[in-house]
């Protein structure tokens, strides 16, 4: 890890926030990537267009980062694929039920002091860590 | 929307997908490593946290006080906490624990066309499609 450094966390966290402030400010919604994506996936979401537009930059902005930084480019998968798709369908059935992720509640949520939010967020912080503390019992 | 706010808003997807790989958050293992506290603890994700959370809240905070955007910006009203969103929480916590994976940072490794992030974010869908079809849970954020 010695291309990683906790200000590149810092700088990356402020991104995210002054992103999620601007896409705020023009859309007069809480930016959200559950809820952004989700709502994609809804035939009645009379505005999809930004929705895309937003969720296209953001690949984009990855896909930019991956190929100019190296420390962004590192990815270590540490599960097997079908961990990946049993994960994959609980983050979208629960974000959806529990009305945000780590950007909607976590972020936004938190930041604004909205107790739901605020909730939320130490639930699926506090069962992510109880999870990898399990599946770090059962695979050793 | 007219053709110059979208393409701020595509400007804010750039930002967010470029904060989300410099931070860190598109690795797995550092993901797991944060929240693997009673083993080889990371804290670096506390910094995304921080930054991220400082950033939205003095921002909204600012335009609201100083530019009077209050109109403009989403209420940020609290709503119930109820049964849905200590459950939904909960799952996602599992899901976010078993690979390190929440939804943006699965969304940005596809920009690298990653074969664990597409499986992923197809199950993902699956996961979505059925807490809003037949749940309903077809909320904003």
């Amino acid at each position: 890890m010695a291309h990683y450094s906790y200000s590149h966390a810092l700088i990356g966290g402020i991104l995210i926030g002054l992103a999620s402030l601007i896409a705020a400010v023009l859309t007069g919604k809480v930016p959200g990537i559950s809820g952004i994506f989700g709502r994609l996936l809804l035939p009645s979401t009379p505005d999809k267009l930004w929705r895309a537009v937003f969720l296209a930059g953001l690949i984009g902005g990855a896909a930019l980062s991956f190929a100019l930084w190296e420390s962004a480019a590192l990815f270590r998968p540490t599960r097997p694929l079908a961990v990946m798709a049993w994960a994959g369908l609980l983050v979208g059935f629960g974000t959806r039920l529990g009305k945000g992720c780590t950007s909607g509640h976590g972020v936004c949520g938190v930041a604004t002091g909205a107790k739901d939010s605020i909730a939320a967020t130490m639930i699926f912080v506090g069962v992510a860590m109880m999870t990898v503390f399990v599946y770090n019992l059962i695979n050793p | 929307m007219k053709p110059g706010r979208l393409f701020g808003v595509l400007i804010a997807g750039g930002l967010f997908g470029t904060g989300l790989a410099l931070s860190g958050m598109t690795d797995p293992a550092r993901v797991i490593g944060f929240l693997d506290v009673f083993g080889d603890w990371d804290p670096a994700l506390l910094f995304v946290m921080a930054g991220a959370v400082a950033t939205y809240g003095l921002g909204t905070f600012a335009l609201r006080r100083f530019a009077g955007a209050g109109e403009k910006l989403p209420t940020t009203k609290s709503e119930p906490i109820d049964r849905r969103l200590v459950i939904g929480a909960g799952i996602f916590g599992v899901g976010w624990g078993l690979i390190g994976f929440c939804p943006g940072p699965a969304l940005a490794n596809l920009g690298a066309l990653r074969i664990e992030a597409l499986i992923f974010v197809l199950a993902m869908v699956g996961g979505m499609v059925i807490a809003q079809q037949v749940f309903g849970a077809d909320s904003e954020q």
